[in-house]
Order: C-alpha cells, then sequence, then structure tokens
C-alpha cells in the first residue's frame, strides 16, 4: 500500500442553475490570453447537448481515455509505440480542431464610434480574432445553452444513444441538466499518458494534474488522450494548457475561483486518501459497471489507525490527514454514497465528481401525503422526469442502482427536514430503508443545504515556500504567460500598463504574475496567503512572482509584456525575481545571459538541472 | 581560388556550424518556451495530413541518404561491397524517389501555409524563411540528383564535395574541391549551411525533441519537490 493524498471537488448537479458564473471567473483569471481565447477550462454545458468541443463523449470519434485490450489497459488512442512509429506524431488523426470547439470572434467596435453620419446605425459585426476575417457565426460557447437539446442538438448526444427507449424530444417530455465541468484530475490521467515529451504530471503531494510549460513541445497527444477534452492547444504559443485546480489557491488553503464564485454554493473542496499502488488495477476493472464501486475502494478510510499510520509512513503531513478526516468530498462520495464519477467508463478514474440532479422530480409527489407517506418517493423517483438511464449513462456507466439509490437519499432527507423543521411526526425507521441515521440526515443536510463555506471547502495549506526553488520551478506548474505573445490590447496601453509590463518582462523567462500587495484590495481573485514569507511562494511553483509595494491599485493581476522579444531577452541566467523594480521613466536594463558561464556548466550538471521527477525533459 | 572561394567554402560553413552550435545551447538555456513543433493542425487538418506525412517520409530517407553520401567515403562503401555503379543507382534512384516525396509534402505545406489564411496569419517570420529556404533546397536537391546528373555524367560529388564536406570537421578545409562543382550543387551546399544557421532559432528546433525515451516510460508521471535548504 502506497498512500497518496488529493484534492478532489464534488458538484451537487440538484443545486446548479446554470449561471455560469464559475466560467467567467475562471476565464478572466486564466484563459483571458492571445491563443487561449477559445479555452474555457470551466465550462457550463446543458444535458441533453453535445457540449464542448462537439460531442466530446463520443469516443469513436476523438478516441480519448483508455480501454481494455485483451485485459490490459491501453491508450484508446495507441501504443507508445504506435505513436511514434505509425507517422502519428507528423499528424494526429484523433485530434479536435478549433472548430470542434468554436472559431473565436470579437467585434469590430471601432466602427461604432468611427463611422460617419449615415442613414443607418453602425453595426460592429463579429471578426475572427484567428484570421481576422468577419464572420458568419454557426457555432460558439454555450450555442445549445438552455435548449435542452432541442430537435437537432440532442439526437446527437452520445449519452442518449445507448438509451433503449426512445425519447421524444416534444416539449411535454422535455427534461435539462447543466453539467459544469473542469478538469478531472484524474488518478489514471489519459494525458499524462500520451505526453510523449513528459511534460504532463500529476503533483505527488496534491494530485493535481499540471502541464510543464518548458518541456511542452506540441506534440497534441494530450488532447487526445483526454476523454474530457479538458487539455486544450494555445493557437499562439503552440502549447498545451489546462485546468491549474487553481493551485496557488489549493496551496494556500482557499477553493479554485470556480468553487469561490459558485453562486449556488454546490461545489465542494477535499482530501481524498487513496491507495496509489492499485490504481491500475483499478482502472483495468473488466466491467464497466464495475469501475464507480472499484474507483470508491481505492479511497481509503482516513480516521482507521492504519491507515494514519501508514499515510504518515508515506509522508503525507499531519495537517492533510486531518483535512482528510473532515473532508466533505470523503463524505458526499464514499459516507452517503451520493456523488459519483464524470464517465467512469473512460477508465481514467476522474477525481471530480458529482451528486445526481432531483430538483424535477419534487412537483411529483410533494402535492401527494408524502410525509405521512414517504415511501411514495420511490416510485416518484423511477419516474422522474430526467430518465435515470441518462444520468447512469453520465455517472455511472449506465448502472441505474447506485444513482436511484443516491436519488432516494436525497429525497428522504428533504421528506425527513422538512417533517423536522415543521414539527410534524416522521417515522425514523423509514430512514433505514435509504440505510442512514437521523444523525447522518441532519449531517447530510448541513453539508447539502446549508452548504456553509468552511463545511464546502475543507483544503490543509500546502507550505511549498519551505521547500520549493522559485526559481528553477519556473514555468513547470501551467501555462506561461506573455512570452513571446504580444497582447492584443495592449497597443494602446497607458503608461500604467507599460509599467507593468516592464517589470514583469525584468522577471525572466517563466514570469507569469506580477501581485502587489495594495492591488490584492481591488482585485480578490488572486488573494495572496498571509503566511508565507518569499514572494513566489503564495504564487506556488510555477511562478516567478514580482511583488511591487509600489505598484498602483489599479495593477492588472497579470501583466503582459508588450512586445515579445523584451520579454524573453528579459531573462538573464542570475536574474532573479526580487530584484526587479517597476520604473516608470527608466527603460528596464535588459540582462545578457554570460555565454562564458553557461558553457561552463558540466554535463552533469546540466542533466541534473534538468532531470525532473525521474524523466530527462527531451 | 579567389577570397569569394575562401569565404563560401571555408570561413562561411564554419560561421553556420558555430553558429548552429552556440545557437542551440543559448535557445535551450534561455528559451524552452518557445521550444515546440509549432504544429498548425488545430486550424487546418486535411492539408496537414498529406503534407505533413509526405514530407516527414521522405526527409528522413533523404538525410540518411546525405550522411551515407557525405561522412562515410567511397573506398569504404566499396569495401563494404557497394562499388560505384550501386552505388549510384542507390542515390539516384532511391535517393531521388525520396526528393520527390519531399518535395511534393513541401510543396503542399508551402501552398497550405500562403493559401489557408488562419494559417498564415500565424506564420512567423522564421517560419516563412524555414518554408522558403527548405523548398529552394529540396527543389535544388532533386534538379542536382536529376538534372545535373544527366547532364553532367562524369561529375562525382563523392570524389569533390564529400571530401570537402568531411575535411571540414578535421579542421583541414579546402576550398579548391568545391570550386569546380556544378552551380546547382554548390547552391545547395551553401543554402543547406544556411539553413543550418537558422536552425537554432526556428522551428526545426522540434527535430531534436523527437520522444524516443516516451516507449520506455511509464504511463503515469507524478512529480514531486524536493525539499531545498
Amino acid at each position: 500500500m502506497k498512500i497518496k493524498a488529493q484534492v478532489a471537488m464534488v458538484m451537487n448537479l440538484d443545486k446548479c442553475i446554470g449561471c455560469h458564473t464559475c466560467s467567467i471567473t475562471c476565464k478572466t483569471a486564466w484563459t483571458n490570453r492571445p491563443g487561449a481565447e477559445y479555452m474555457w477550462f470551466n465550462n457550463v454545458e446543458t444535458k441533453p447537448g453535445i457540449g464542448y468541443p462537439k460531442k466530446w463523449e463520443d469516443q469513436d470519434i476523438y478516441k480519448g481515455g483508455w480501454e481494455l485490450r485483451k485485459g490490459k489497459l491501453e491508450l484508446k488512442s495507441g501504443t507508445k509505440l504506435s505513436k511514434i512509429s505509425l507517422g502519428k506524431i507528423f499528424y494526429n488523426p484523433d485530434m479536435p480542431e478549433i472548430k470542434d470547439f468554436y472559431e473565436p470572434w470579437t467585434y469590430d467596435y471601432e466602427n461604432l464610434t468611427l463611422t460617419s453620419e449615415v442613414n443607418h446605425s453602425p453595426v460592429a459585426r463579429p471578426k475572427s480574432v484567428v484570421t481576422g476575417d468577419p464572420m458568419d457565426l454557426q457555432w460558439g460557447p454555450n450555442w445549445d445553452d438552455d435548449l435542452a437539446g432541442g430537435t437537432e442538438i440532442a439526437p446527437q448526444d452520445p449519452n442518449l444513444k445507448k438509451i433503449e427507449e426512445e425519447i421524444k424530444f416534444n416539449f411535454e417530455q422535455a427534461f435539462m441538466v447543466y453539467l459544469p465541468r473542469i478538469c478531472e484530475h484524474c488518478l489514471n490521467p489519459g494525458c499524462v499518458a500520451s505526453c510523449p515529451s513528459g511534460a504532463m504530471y500529476k503533483r505527488d503531494e496534491d494530485g493535481i494534474v499540471l502541464v510543464d510549460q518548458e518541456a511542452c513541445r506540441g506534440w497534441r497527444y494530450c488532447t487526445t488522450g483526454c476523454p474530457y477534452k479538458k487539455v486544450y492547444f494555445n493557437w499562439k504559443t503552440n502549447k498545451a494548457e489546462k485546468c491549474t485546480f487553481c493551485y496557488p489557491r489549493i496551496e494556500s488553503g482557499t477553493p479554485t475561483i470556480c468553487s469561490e464564485t459558485c453562486v449556488g454554493r454546490l461545489r465542494y473542496l477535499g482530501v481524498l486518501l487513496y491507495d496509489a499502488d492499485r490504481v491500475l488495477e483499478a482502472a483495468s476493472t473488466e466491467d464497466e459497471k464495475g469501475l464507480y464501486q472499484a474507483h470508491c475502494d481505492l479511497f481509503l478510510d482516513p480516521n482507521d489507525p492504519e491507515v494514519i499510520e501508514q499515510a504518515r509512513k508515506d509522508g503525507i503531513p499531519e495537517e492533510w490527514i486531518e483535512g482528510a478526516q473532515k473532508s466533505p468530498v470523503y463524505k458526499l462520495a464514499i459516507e452517503y454514497k451520493l456523488a459519483f464519477p464524470l464517465h467512469p467508463e473512460y477508465r481514467t478514474l476522474p477525481m471530480v465528481w458529482y451528486v445526481p440532479p432531483l430538483s424535477p422530480i419534487m412537483n411529483y409527489f410533494e402535492g401527494k401525503d408524502s410525509i405521512n407517506n414517504p415511501d411514495l418517493i420511490f416510485p416518484a423517483i423511477d419516474e422522474m422526469r430526467v430518465p435515470m438511464e441518462y444520468l447512469a449513462n453520465l455517472l455511472t456507466a449506465g448502472d441505474v442502482q447506485p444513482v436511484k439509490e443516491a436519488l432516494q437519499k436525497m429525497a428522504m432527507m428533504r421528506l425527513y427536514m422538512r417533517a423536522v423543521s415543521s414539527n410534524k411526526e416522521f417515522d425514523e425507521k423509514r430512514l433505514e430503508r435509504v440505510g442512514l441515521s437521523a444523525h447522518q440526515m441532519k449531517q447530510m443536510y448541513r453539508l447539502l443545504s446549508i452548504a456553509k463555506y468552511d463545511d464546502r471547502y475543507v483544503i490543509p495549506k500546502s507550505h511549498r515556500e519551505q521547500y520549493v526553488d522559485p526559481y528553477h520551478a519556473q514555468g513547470i506548474a501551467g501555462f506561461e504567460m506573455g512570452n513571446n505573445v504580444s497582447y492584443v490590447g495592449s497597443e494602446n496601453s497607458s503608461p500604467i500598463n507599460n509599467t507593468q509590463m516592464n517589470f514583469s518582462s525584468g522577471c525572466g523567462d517563466g514570469c507569469g504574475c506580477s501581485i502587489s500587495p495594495e492591488s490584492t484590495n481591488t482585485a480578490p481573485m488572486f488573494a495572496m496567503p498571509t503566511d508565507t514569507t518569499t514572494a513566489s511562494s503564495g504564487c506556488g511553483d510555477g511562478c516567478g512572482c514580482s511583488i511591487s509595494p509600489e505598484s498602483t491599485n489599479t495593477a492588472p493581476m497579470f501583466a503582459m509584456p508588450n512586445s515579445t522579444m523584451a520579454a524573453s531577452s528579459g531573462c538573464g541566467d542570475g536574474c532573479g525575481c526580487g530584484d526587479s523594480k517597476p520604473s516608470t521613466k527608466t527603460a528596464p536594463t535588459l540582462k545578457i545571459p554570460n555565454l562564458k558561464e553557461m558553457i561552463k556548466k558540466t554535463g552533469k550538471q546540466i542533466y541534473e538541472e534538468n532531470f525532473y521527477g525521474g524523466i530527462w525533459r527531451d | 581560388m579567389n577570397t569569394l572561394d575562401q569565404f563560401l567554402w571555408v570561413i562561411f560553413p564554419y560561421i553556420c556550424i558555430v553558429i548552429f552550435i552556440l545557437g542551440h545551447i543559448f535557445r535551450y538555456r534561455n528559451d524552452r518556451f518557445s521550444w515546440t513543433a509549432k504544429s498548425s493542425e488545430f486550424l487546418e487538418k486535411k492539408q496537414l495530413m498529406i503534407g505533413s506525412i509526405l514530407f516527414h517520409l521522405g526527409i528522413i530517407p533523404v538525410i540518411l541518404g546525405h550522411f551515407v553520401g557525405l561522412v562515410i567515403p567511397a573506398s569504404w562503401m566499396s569495401s563494404l561491397g557497394v562499388n560505384e555503379h550501386l552505388y549510384h543507382i542507390g542515390a539516384v534512384y532511391i535517393g531521388g524517389l525520396f526528393g520527390m516525396i519531399t518535395l511534393a509534402g513541401m510543396l503542399i505545406l508551402t501552398f497550405r501555409r500562403i493559401s489557408i489564411k488562419s494559417v498564415r496569419k500565424l506564420s512567423s517570420a522564421s517560419d516563412m524563411i524555414v518554408n522558403g529556404l527548405l523548398l529552394f533546397i529540396i527543389i535544388l536537391g532533386v534538379y542536382a540528383t536529376f538534372a545535373t546528373n544527366a547532364m553532367n555524367p562524369d561529375f562525382d560529388y563523392r570524389s569533390s564535395i564529400s571530401v570537402w564536406f568531411r575535411n571540414l570537421f578535421i579542421l583541414n578545409p579546402n576550398a579548391a574541391y568545391m570550386v569546380n562543382v556544378p552551380l546547382s550543387f554548390q547552391l545547395h551546399v551553401i543554402t543547406g549551411f544556411l539553413i543550418f544557421a537558422f536552425w537554432p532559432f526556428t522551428r526545426l528546433v522540434h527535430v531534436w525533441s523527437v520522444p524516443f525515451n516516451y516507449s520506455r516510460r511509464s504511463y503515469i508521471l507524478y512529480r514531486k519537490n524536493e525539499r531545498v535548504s
């Protein structure tokens, strides 16, 4: 047994109102950059629907995830050897194109203000961000939002194809579910396995899956290997990018930005302990319907003394063991069995789980005498408007029973709590039918309905400042900001922006963000932890951050260098992050790397510097 | 032999070689972020499939062929049983075939880069230079293999270009070998060296990142930050 810890998420679909706040805050924090316009690390889909990118769930097209070949787990897109020998490296046949997502566009806003006096009011026409050409918009993010699939789109939903009984998309039978999606940070990630450069990795300490931007060589297999299509190809930098699980926030004990800003308070974050030695075995479970149970069996009881002892031996910090014991994710997924993995049949063992939605059913039986006769809910759930088979195809590889039991528990909880709060009689023996005690029901109610901040998010801190060399770690933990990318809006940037650019370029190669203490007031998105001692630790291992006490409140969270060369050439070999000072008057001094010094390094030194986690970067 | 010859066949090749080596060290040390295959498959797929596969399947044997022709002395080849006649057949017919495949691929890729707007818009100056130079070099190479060979059947590059080339690397350069070489070969050699000088600063660096290690490593990678004291 080898115990590892992972920060996992649960989303309660019962409460999702499809407001897209999570998508927007994620977008503004992470993908509001050139080449990333089309990326939504977090998106909310209306189901039934074909999603984003189109038909991502259809693995006959995209060949994502794993499959069993003669009992052995293998990537669906092909073995390692086939990838480097069959010419697939020159052309990846299974890779999605930009049109499968959507071609990003902006509007010709200048036309509104620069047009001379004309008879008809001027319009801002859409134009492509890629080519600059005017566009006839045919598809975009959430094009089918709130359509419940509609007669054109829904029949293409792969989850519906698996349902035997015919579903007619007429008004009376229409149903709809929101599905917010982020990277699943899988235990058996297809993207990591697909990356020939070894640039993608799972962090040992918290399980977050990241792309090393310095090691990514743009071979593009990761976009294919991920069955959830949550690894994106930046068409400007030609490198892969993905959801970072907001690792700088997680490290400092704060929830991801999508969770923090979730209006419905439906996201939960907590630690799960799992047995890393059995991951492969669980992913290789023969029966697809058995994958959910095999996945559950990987998680260890954090209150079991043996598990605690082993966890300590395996180097899990005490804080994290405590976090696992209080984990809302463990409660929802294992204790109450309310949450399920999304598409376990892809065999990646995803770590973002979902509580199935119940809402549409309630009117059915609440009009009847359900408090006095709670057994009514059992037939009612079978007749739920969202077909149980549909939810099961999403969450349990088609096994209806676990989903049904979860919905019964939730319905029973509502009845019980209604009786309690309105002082009605309720025979607590009825709770036995769903296998939970009255105490558990109340706990569950507190977690699901009251959903206090501190109950939803139990995230132990990482204290990376104690062991990460921030200079060495530049770039390895996510995408780069600004390097070789000229920011679209920067031509007309104000002097303040120029200041930001200057000192960000002085900060060197992997530097993403500049954070000023004052600016945390105006931009709470990237709150700095207070207990860290060094500048970079607050930002995590990927960022060489420059913290500037002098910078103004208007400082953007991410400074974008203006010109392509200035940004990268600003980095000298010995260029640390602390020595860069913003200056409005003087141009930044560019350090020219000392060639002699570079060449003086022995082969062994260079080798050791580049030997990350057991793999040579190239 | 004049100064120009000395420059073209001694000084220029050395400049290119030095830039090639130092440029790679510099780029790898300073800018690994832009070190990528720079694929535009995400924007356009169909033409890329034909062009890219043809080009790569052609260029790999072509490079191997150049190695055999330039680096391995003719005497070694004949002691291996490959006589002049056999070598000639291999170089002209097999080399020519792969040269044509490479050329076809390169033409498709060039057409794609120019005609498809999204690909054109995202092409940097360095992409254009690489594209133009490669196309030029390949056309010259194919022309030299077929046309020059037919017009000038007595010319043997293995006793001129190859000897000159090897002498460069044993630091015994001699421009005299190159002076009487047909123009098509001369241009091919010069532009060939030129692209090696451009190499470290362009997308061509992806050649050194061919992931041979991938087949031997485990599928799932964990990375742990070691403590630094």
